[in-house]
């Protein structure tokens, strides 16, 4: 119990090594909030844009439309097959060192950029298939109102395809939030390197490294939490 | 019935890859006409109807409404789609808005009404199917009788110049089959004019003022009721009726 003592001591207190934790869950926190962002965003257009050229393409009257749509696809595609096709670390640091190599930028907006078009390419397919998981007549119901394309997605099939992907979209934040453990490999101090540089100092791995699993769990039973809420909330309406 | 012509076709086609499922439709249909169209199931008879408000975007001829040319793609066919409702077999009603919502969508987003004179043409309008009790229903908790009453009148709140119906009762039970057709039968007796694809021949004979028979795409014989069901020319219409009735 002594020497548990001591080694919490050496690991923690001394010399404020807890700021290495808090600054490194600061850092980790606004990459992974700031990421999802980015991801959820990215991730609506490009499912948009598929499920549109995938379904709608041959109800689109206007030809330059149909032409740039076209397009559009195309470059979804290659986005999805690259960003799905290699390692996000990899990816963090072609960002890094390869793309900003020449000019001095702040590490956590690199991280932010890479993790935010990584998340995008998996919140892209999982909101494709919430789409494609609402019935063809809903969106019948909606242009046959009068609805245009971009109202009838709006109103009547967004909403649906959302309340079917929150799970999946969970679990993606989660799975986000862990991934930027990777953060470290351009020098980043997350909280993964956090703990890492406190057992550098002290020689002492169990604490450190036991410290920053539990912080993780934590915060992903947080975001578990506030998942079964979501969807309780957007249940209690309907069905 | 007028003699104003609402929507016309002329040599309507409509082509799925190499299967030609429209081959050349030309009819017309009259303001406050009830026109019922039947047929075998893969006639083309509900390509047919999804080609007026081009739901289905035809491959060949023209269909004109109000005067306009539909098939121009420079039109906007939202506006005139707003003019044209129409009702599915599997009712499609929006799941994730109570009964009320799914009414007041359209006019509040589409027809700039208020939010107050939407809910009371809505009210009005679910009190004529007498469901105005479950406005604050979500489509779940109704049957499908009430669901297809329910996109009747959503259809209507749109004030439209026709009234659509693809097969409105085959996706029923039995015995709700007839509180719908009830309400069909007092809206053709207000005067909307109506194009009907059913297999509900009771409903065509004592409702249409004209019967469509199309059959391999193309439109094999027409007539009032009495003629079609009673002494229809086509060998085919013959064929048809004979396994029907």
């Amino acid at each position: 119990m002594e020497q548990f003592k001591i080694k919490f001591v050496n690991d923690f207190i001394t010399d404020n090594r807890w700021k290495y934790l808090t600054d490194g869950l600061a850092a980790t926190l606004k990459i992974t909030v700031f990421a999802a962002l980015i991801g959820v965003v990215l991730g609506f257009l490009v499912a948009i844009i598929r499920s549109t050229y995938d379904t709608g393409k041959n109800s689109i009257r206007n030809p330059l439309i149909t032409m740039m749509l076209g397009i559009l696809n195309f470059i979804c595609k290659v986005y999805l097959t690259v960003i799905r096709g290699t390692p996000v670390v990899i990816q963090l640091m072609i960002i890094y060192f390869v793309i900003f190599a020449s000019t001095s930028i702040n590490k956590t907006f690199v991280a932010i950029i890479a993790f935010g078009i990584n998340s995008g390419a998996y919140v892209a397919e999982i909101v494709r298939s919430g789409i494609m998981s609402i019935d063809k007549g809903q969106n019948e119901a909606g242009r046959s109102l009068g609805f245009n394309f971009v109202q009838t997605m709006w109103h009547i099939i967004m909403p649906q395809a959302f309340k079917n992907v929150i799970p999946a979209l969970a679990n993606e934040v989660i799975v986000l939030l862990k991934e930027t453990s990777v953060a470290g490999y351009i020098g980043l101090q997350d909280l993964t390197k956090g703990g890492d540089i406190i057992r550098g100092r002290t020689y002492d791995a169990f604490m450190p490294l036991i410290a920053v699993a539990l912080i993780y769990l934590i915060i992903v039973m947080i975001l578990s939490a506030l998942q079964g809420k979501l969807e309780r909330r957007l249940n209690s309406r309907d069905r | 019935m007028t003699d104003e012509v609402l929507i016309k076709t002329v040599g309507l086609e409509k082509s799925f890859g190499n299967i030609k499922v429209l081959r050349g439709i030309d009819s017309e249909i009259k303001r406050g006409e009830v026109v019922v169209i039947i047929g075998p199931s893969g006639s083309g008879k509900s390509t047919f109807l999804r080609c007026l408000n081009l739901l289905e975007e035809p491959t060949g001829g023209k269909i004109y409404f109000n005067g306009d040319d539909l098939t121009d793609k420079k039109i906007n066919i939202d506006l005139h789609r707003q003019k044209m409702g129409m009702v599915f077999q599997h009712f499609n009603l929006f799941p994730h808005m109570t009964i009320l919502k799914n009414m007041t969508l359209g006019p509040t987003m589409l027809l700039k009404m208020s939010k107050a004179d939407a809910e009371k043409r809505a009210l009005g309008l679910l009190k004529t199917v007498g469901l105005e009790d479950r406005k604050n229903a979500y489509p779940a908790q109704l049957s499908g009788g009430q669901k297809q009453r329910i996109a009747i009148v959503r259809a209507l709140c749109m004030q439209p110049d026709v009234m659509l119906f693809d097969e409105p009762t085959s996706a029923l039970d039995p015995e709700m089959v007839g509180e719908v057709l009830d309400v069909m039968k007092r809206l053709a007796a207000d005067g909307m004019t109506m194009v009907v694809v059913t297999h509900e021949m009771g409903f065509a004979r004592e409702v249409a003022n004209r019967v469509m028979f199309i059959d391999e795409g193309v439109i094999m014989e027409e007539g009032t009721p009495d003629l079609i069901f009673g002494n229809p020319h086509n060998v085919r219409t013959r064929e048809f009726l004979s396994k029907v009735l």
